[in-house]
């Protein structure tokens, strides 16, 4: 056993793991936030992508303990009291990017982290590379068209 | 003049969308309850072998493991499932394809049960297998499944199901043809790919005998018939619970083994019992789209109209039975009433094999019989020195026509949909360009026909509705169907709006318990808005009658004209708000609620012994023209643009319309293009989203989308069916891209690269033949 120290969704928290965890185990099945899901547990289908330090990352490639000092944010972390939604996901819902869903949070994890760099940076993408930052992603219900549509505004006024 | 909407036909987005994207949304693999444990199945090491013998003992005696079975437990008093009842749930003696479940386990954590499996002990007597259906009708093969009745029903052992269709004089036809083309086609295995795993969650109540099912099925009163039968248990002791569905298309149509074995477990230990299946397990364990080989022969006169077509199809059964064995039911249509043909026989043999059974798949049969369809008519066409828009538009079907196999068009978008794209896509100019140099570009089309009002396959295609408004003027449906991404849900609580005038926010869609719910048939042949769409309106019928009356009565006023918004029923300068009329229906006498319940049951028909009759209250039609670019040195076939236009009836919600075409176009293009489960005898060689290739965000084209309204009396507002269909043409439209960008023409799929830069090179070494 391990003990790590993160903040996760703007909260501290001090834990016991196994040095084998996977961060898509501590959050799903230790801290019991379900919204980060399971689609292969292969690295292959981006479901799972949670943002850890500003980079999205596919929670079950990556080691628990790997989190230590550092700050992870889930899909229930986004939005607050005011706003429940963040403008990623009203985006989402709006462009119809959602059938199933069970690809949305990852999708949802993914744009965020891509498009708080672009906006830090200052530029907005091209659709292609908005497919780019898109394309570990998969979704079998939607031909993506949707879900670019609903990336690509986030970057409106 | 018909009274304007405002809510139909407008984009609305989804119901639930907010708790999808939030993260909210409760998935079967979200669920944990009390006390529950968690199961894993062993599976055969080999696809065909005799057990000789099965030791659990070391696997019982590992710490956190509750119980685990075999088919010789106590526990084990079943019946074999599946559609032809030839399945075992647990295999014991035999094993017949690679999914067989021969043991399972439910122990405290999901660790432990799959460190039990390795410790169960298997003795096999390995035997060859036959994973080639010809080989399987040969006298001297084995018989593969001793449950199967072919000896009895179609004079070969080892054949699982037949169908045999005609209409017309097919040698007078084949007499008065021109050009007569015959081919052979040969399809692949794919998957459904859900991007949610299967799942199951049981648990069993000791006391009264009473099962609870948290599972994903698409249709959950024909489920809960299997699952009874299966268990030997009074179906109404069943409640099926639908937690969200990560992702249908057909694979949940069946009960598959390891939903009972769930069941036996939470029996055996007394406890919750989950199933969740990893990646890998979904790849080898879903139901696949039918691999098949179809030899078709088709004819036209020397004006290019169809005379003919004459089918066989062998269709590789697997080891088991499946409801994908009656997919011939929607291929035969296509091959009969596709364009009008004048003659058609059509043969269908699903053949037992060691391989894993097919199950359903979006489109049902239908993007199989296309592909072949098409191709041919490409073929035709080129014989006959016809343009290929042409020779379908003079054969296309029309409004009004019953076809040999006795299906009434009585709605048709076939002409206007082809037109529409063969214009847009500038289709005969796109054609007939010279094709470029290392990058070549090529354009094809494909149609399609499929049923658009349910399909009665069943004793009943029909769907309940329970309505309900209360006191504050909110009201409650309460639907027999399912949800299950398609958006079918938002579909009726945009009807509600429209009908009632009564907000979204004041609008619940209870739809996920079979303990609440009235009856359905489920998802499936693209039929949940229709059908639950018709029972919706049939029951918002009732409750106006209600309201109209009561309102009547309050306003002292005679009328029935009234008109429902804003949460108000208004006539003239007469007034009332929607849920004071519910409160003076509940407050005032007679004391009643303003509840109200129907059940609507499709005009469609039982087909005869002979499949014909009107099978579907009406019927969907499509083109697609789509334009690709071949890379000559990689063989890389890139898809530039889709044009599809379909007679969807009307359009109900367009943002959500739009969606099932570009997500079914995605499915139609990895099937043309890059899916295909790699079987070496009977072992999936590529069970991960490495190995099998579906669509990423960069490859999906731009899609240009043409409703065509026909207004179809039969469907809610005018609208038909419209889940399946975008996919059913796609591939028969890229093959016929690519052959015209490289003018060879593919008889398989999918069309990888290699197979491009096989054939063109076979296609230089013939040049060459030819020079010399
Ligand atoms: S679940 Fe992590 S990438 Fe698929
Ligand atoms: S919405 Fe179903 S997988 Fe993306």
């Amino acid at each position: 056993m391990m003990q790590i120290t993160f903040k996760i969704n703007g909260e501290s928290i001090t834990q016991e793991v196994k040095p084998a965890l996977l961060l898509i185990d501590l959050i799903r099945d230790h801290l019991k936030l379900k919204g980060t899901k399971p689609g292969c547990l292969e690295g292959e289908c981006g479901a799972c992508s949670v943002i850890v330090d500003g980079e999205a990352i596919n929670s079950c490639m990556y080691l628990a303990i790997n989190v230590n000092g550092k700050e992870v944010i889930t899909i229930e972390g986004l939005g607050d009291h005011e706003n429940p939604l963040d403008n990623v996901q009203e985006k989402m819902v709006e462009h119809g990017g959602v059938q199933c869903g069970f690809c949305t949070p990852g999708m949802v994890m993914t744009t965020k982290a891509y498009s708080d760099k672009c906006k830090k940076k200052g530029i907005t993408p091209t659709r292609e590379e908005v497919k780019k930052s898109l394309e570990g992603n998969l979704c079998r219900c939607t031909g993506y068209a949707k879900i670019i549509d609903a990336a690509e505004a986030v970057y409106e006024n | 003049m018909e009274k304007e909407l405002k809510v139909i036909g407008k984009s609305h987005r989804k119901l639930d969308g907010k708790e999808r994207v939030s993260g909210k949304a409760v998935y079967g693999h979200d669920i944990e309850l009390p006390n529950m444990l968690h199961g894993s199945i062993l599976r055969t090491a080999h696809p065909c072998a005799e057990i000789i013998s099965i030791d659990t003992s070391k696997a019982e005696a590992l710490e956190g493991v509750e119980c685990v079975i075999t088919a010789d437990d106590d526990v084990y008093d079943v019946n074999n499932i599946s559609y032809k009842r030839d399945h075992p749930i647990l295999k014991k003696g035999t094993v017949n394809c690679n999914r067989d479940e021969i043991a399972a386990v439910a122990a405290r954590t999901k660790e432990i049960a799959d460190k039990a499996l390795q410790l169960i002990e298997v003795e096999y007597n390995v035997k060859k297998g036959i994973y080639d259906p010809v080989e399987a009708l040969k006298n001297e093969a084995p018989q593969i499944n001793e449950f199967g009745k072919g000896k009895e029903q179609f004079g070969n052992k080892n054949m699982a199901e037949s169908f045999h269709y005609e209409h017309g004089n097919l040698e007078e036809q084949k007499a008065k043809s021109k050009v007569i083309v015959k081919r052979t086609y040969e399809l692949p295995r794919v998957t459904h790919a859900c991007m949610a795993t299967s799942n199951i969650t049981a648990e069993f109540s000791p006391f009264d005998g009473r099962l609870t099912l948290w599972s994903s099925t698409q249709v959950p009163f024909l489920y809960q018939r299997d699952i009874a039968h299966a268990l030997k248990m009074e179906p109404s002791k069943i409640r099926i619970i639908q937690p969200i569905i990560g992702g249908g298309f057909g694979s949940k149509l069946d009960m598959h083994p390891f939903e009972p074995i769930c069941v036996l477990l939470a029996k055996k230990s007394g406890k919750p019992v989950q199933i969740l299946f990893s990646r890998e397990e979904e790849f080898v364990l879903s139901p696949t789209r039918q691999p098949m080989v179809i030899d078709l022969t088709t004819g036209c006169d020397e004006n290019g109209k169809f005379t003919f077509r004459e089918v066989e199809i062998i269709k590789d059964n697997g080891a088991y039975t499946s409801w994908g064995a009656t997919t011939p039911f929607v291929m035969m249509q296509s091959y009969s009433s596709l364009y009008q043909v004048p003659a058609c026989k059509f043969d269908s043999h699903a053949v037992y094999t060691n391989n894993p059974f097919a199950g359903s798949f979006r489109g049902y049969g239908n993007p199989q019989a296309t592909f072949s369809i098409e191709t041919n008519i490409d073929l035709m066409a080129e014989e006959l020195g016809m343009d290929q828009s042409e020779i379908r538009l003079i054969n296309a079907n029309y409004k009004g026509e019953v076809t040999g196999q006795g299906l009434h068009f009585k709605t048709c978008g076939a002409i206007p949909a082809l037109e529409k794209v063969i214009d847009e896509s500038d289709f005969e100019k796109a054609n007939a360009e010279p094709k470029g140099d290392r990058y070549k570009k090529g354009i094809g089309l494909g149609s399609m026909l499929h049923v658009g009002g349910g399909a009665k396959i069943y004793r009943s295609d029909g769907c309940g509705t329970v309505l309900k408004l209360d006191d504050y003027g909110y009201l409650t449906i309460i639907t027999g169907s399912n949800e299950i991404g398609q958006g079918s849900e938002t579909v009726l609580a945009m009807i509600a709006m429209e009908e009632l005038g009564i907000a979204e926010e004041k609008i619940k869609v209870i739809n996920t318990d079979t303990d609440v719910k009235p009856w359905d048939v489920g998802v499936h042949a693209s039929r949940t808005s229709f059908v639950a769409g018709n029972s919706l309106l049939g029951a918002i019928k009732l409750m106006k009658e209600k309201l109209n009356k009561k309102a009547v009565a309050l306003l002292d006023v005679v009328t029935d004209d009234w008109e429902y918004a804003d949460g108000k029923m208004t006539f003239n300068e007469f007034e009332i708000k929607i849920d004071k009329v519910a409160r003076e229906m509940h407050f005032g006498t007679p004391h009643e609620l303003c509840t109200v319940n129907y059940f609507y049951e499709p005009p469609s028909k039982f087909q005869d012994k002979d499949f014909k009759g009107d099978v579907s209250g009406n019927y969907a039609f499509a083109s697609q023209a789509i334009e690709v670019e071949v890379d000559t040195v990689t063989g890389n076939v890139e898809v530039l643009n889709v044009h599809v236009s379909q007679d969807v009836g009307r359009v109900l919600n367009p943002i959500g319309l739009q969606g099932q075409m570009e997500g079914g176009l995605a499915t139609g293009i990895g099937y043309a293009l890059t899916e295909e489960m790699i079987y070496e005898n009977g072992e999936l060689k590529n069970p991960s989203f490495h190995g099998y290739k579906l669509l990423t965000a960069t490859d999906m084209p731009p899609v240009h989308f043409y409703p065509i309204e026909t207004y179809d009396e039969a469907g809610p507002y005018g609208s038909k069916g419209a889940g399946e269909a975008p996919l059913i043409p796609t591939a028969a439209a890229i093959a016929n891209a690519v052959s015209n960008a490289l003018g060879v023409t593919f008889y398989s799929l999918p069309i990888t690269a290699e197979k491009v830069l096989r054939a063109l090179k076979e296609q230089k070494e013939k040049n060459k033949e030819v020079l010399v």
